[in-house]
């Protein structure tokens, strides 16, 4: 959607009354951005992949909605979908982690905090995994330690790039050292995909901390991150804990880790995609064409004239 | 080595012991003063001692293991690098600006081959232990780390890590440097290398920090070390919502070898001289140098394409799930 379309829709839907306004936020037909407080057609923000056309500000987008974002239709295929954790430490705190990932997956629809699979990219072939923050926190466990290490295997086998969507708070304590070990697991199957010198592009969305920056988010050949996306390693209370004063505002975004050269480029949502298949093309000895309407400027080709 | 003529440091589930140390002291002092013989009861009661030790120790809760990994008078990297080797040298540097003393190595000689020695330091003494930032590395220190593992790559030389951390950094200078990263880093690059490597967990197991120079073909850990995806008090706090809740957060973490053995995490459990590590330093160093060059000879025998692959296939394989078929 253009911002002109934006703009027309939303004179179109010309001033309406309060009570109908609140009754239609209910029923999802608005929504609010969480950051300006401006009221958006929820159509209209999920056609901008939920970015405030106001602001700027990037909603939080989960699993099934990034994938829609990023791949072709009709071009996913999702693998190793029957993965489910097993609690093998039968952890309990307030609550036993069997009874924790039973309400998860019920709540999400999701067996695990990532969902991976190929698909199609602008029409190139990559490997997709996307972690999901509604699970768990994104939390790393065996079963995404699994999910990633078999995604970028196939890759490696195929030749196939590897992106994933990073959405985590760190390795999953319920099941101890297994979740740490997961770190260890993935950095392994990276270390053969670079070898297979196959290109991995990590994107880093809000949060990405602890075993996942830890691992294969600071991994990339590549490493792309959202706007104000907070990205570290240890968390920022520990660390004010640690240091008894107040951190600077930026610390740990995505704009903070630009500064320090720890990230390429920070990409908006909007054009992630565009970005992702321009960044693999780069990589191609002869760039396949794009099916994607970027409107780059016209370059002329170099003409060398010799004088006889 | 820690000498022995140094006070005590008493953990409090010792305390029935020291009372019968004290005790048999007692006994002693008045029995010289008075001239009797009081052998036969002080055999005794040191009899009883020896047996009590040996109850208490074999029956340790997770959180008392953790009060032993990290007990201030147990064997450190250096301790034991000094112990082990024929001879050694440290070396020093990031060559990228730092050398954070929280991370110690250097080449040494090791049943006299050549090897290279690394290892987190935490300090002997509370000066110490704030020059050496109690054992918790900087990104200079994973980076020295991996400068010192390249190194013994080069030069065909196996590398011997040693893992004594409660946890990496978390400071503001640490995550501007990349924290993340720096341990990200090693744990791929880990799989690179060609030499045999081998990690022990001498004490404290601390997380991400502990992993970004535990990769390796086989991971040793003594009967009293703990290794933990997060400090029991954190989790505790996190999870329980409450951080006094740090003896159930230990316990059902799975932090003790016993526990890492049987999820297949541990390659070996070495056994600790009675009353811990530190009650017989030099005991311990034994155990650890002929657990260390048995599990190199081992994976010596194998060609190092084979090594790479049996190190990928250990990691390969640990993580527990369930796979229905979609
Ligand atoms: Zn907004």
């Amino acid at each position: 959607m253009s911002l002109f379309d934006w703009f027309a829709n939303r004179q179109k839907s010309g001033p309406i009354s309060k009570e109908r306004q609140e009754r239609e936020i209910a029923d999802g037909l608005w929504s609010k951005c969480e950051a300006c407080g401006v009221l958006t057609y929820t159509k209209d923000l999920q056609a901008n992949q939920m970015v405030c056309p106001d602001c700027g500000h990037h909603i939080r987008v989960y699993s099934d909605e990034r994938i829609r974002q990023l791949i072709d239709p009709n071009t996913w295929l999702p693998t190793d979908t029957g993965l489910v954790a097993t609690d093998p430490l039968k952890f309990r705190d307030r609550k036993t982690y069997s009874d924790r990932l039973r309400d998860m997956q019920e709540k999400t629809k999701l067996l695990d905090s990532v969902q991976t699979g190929v698909g199609r990219l602008d029409g190139l072939p990559v490997a997709l995994g996307v972690m999901d923050f509604r699970f768990m926190g994104g939390s790393m466990g065996s079963v995404v330690g699994e999910k990633l290490t078999r995604l970028i295997e196939r890759a490696t086998r195929e030749r196939l790039p590897v992106i994933i969507v990073c959405a985590s708070g760190g390795a999953r304590m319920q099941e101890g050292l297994l979740s740490l070990m997961q770190m260890a697991k993935i950095s392994g199957a990276l270390q053969r995909l670079q070898t297979a010198k196959l290109l991995y592009i990590p994107v880093l969305t809000h949060p990405t901390t602890g075993g996942v920056t830890a691992s294969f988010a600071m991994l990339g050949d590549v490493i792309l991150a959202e706007p104000k996306a907070t990205i570290g390693f240890a968390g920022r209370r520990v660390v004010e804990q640690t240091l008894r004063e107040k951190l600077p505002e930026d610390f740990q975004t995505a704009e903070y880790l630009l500064q320090h050269g720890f990230v390429d480029a920070i990409v908006p949502r909007t054009q992630l995609k565009p970005t992702l298949a321009r960044l693999i093309r780069l990589h191609q000895p002869v760039a396949a064409a794009s099916t994607l309407s970027v409107h780059l400027p016209e370059v002329r080709p170099l003409s060398i004239t010799t004088s006889d | 080595m820690a000498t022995t003529e140094r006070k005590p440091i008493l953990l409090d589930f010792e305390k029935p012991l020291a009372e019968l140390e004290a005790r048999i002291s007692q006994i002693r002092e008045l029995a010289d003063d008075n001239d009797v013989d009081v052998s036969v009861e002080i055999r005794e009661l040191e009899a009883r001692t020896v047996q009590l030790r040996q109850e208490i120790f074999s029956n340790l809760s997770p959180l008392q293991r953790l009060q032993v990994a990290r007990h201030p008078r147990r064997p450190s990297t250096l301790d034991y690098i000094q112990a082990i080797s024929d001879e050694w040298m440290e070396l020093h540097g990031d060559r990228l600006g730092f050398d954070d003393p929280a991370i110690v190595g250097g080449v040494a000689r090791l049943a006299g081959r050549p090897v290279v020695m690394l290892g987190h330091q935490k300090g002997r003494d509370t000066k110490d232990n704030i020059t050496r930032n109690f054992g918790m590395a900087s990104p200079g220190g994973y980076r020295k780390a991996l400068r010192l593992m390249e190194h013994a790559d080069r030069f065909g030389m196996p590398i011997i890590s040693f893992i004594d951390t409660p946890a990496a950094y978390p400071g503001l200078e640490a995550e501007q440097f990349g924290q993340g990263e720096a341990i990200a880093y090693n744990l791929r690059e880990m799989f690179r290398f060609e030499v045999p490597i081998i990690c022990s967990v001498i004490g404290e197991g601390g997380s991400g920090g502990a992993l970004g120079i535990g990769v390796g073909d086989r991971l040793l850990m003594f009967e009293h070390s703990v290794y933990s995806v997060a400090p029991p008090e954190a989790c505790a706090a996190i999870l329980w919502r409450d951080a006094s809740k740090a003896p159930q957060a230990a316990e059902a973490l799975k932090i003790t070898a016993a526990d890492l053995r049987q999820l297949g995490i541990l390659d070996e459990v070495l056994v600790e001289p009675i009353g811990g590590a530190h009650a017989d330093p030099l005991a311990a160093a034994d155990t650890l140098k002929s657990a260390i060059l048995r599990h190199l000879e081992d994976v010596n025998r194998l060609t190092n394409q084979q090594r790479q692959e049996l190190r990928y296939q250990k990691f390969r394989a640990i993580g527990v799930f369930a796979e229905a078929s979609a």
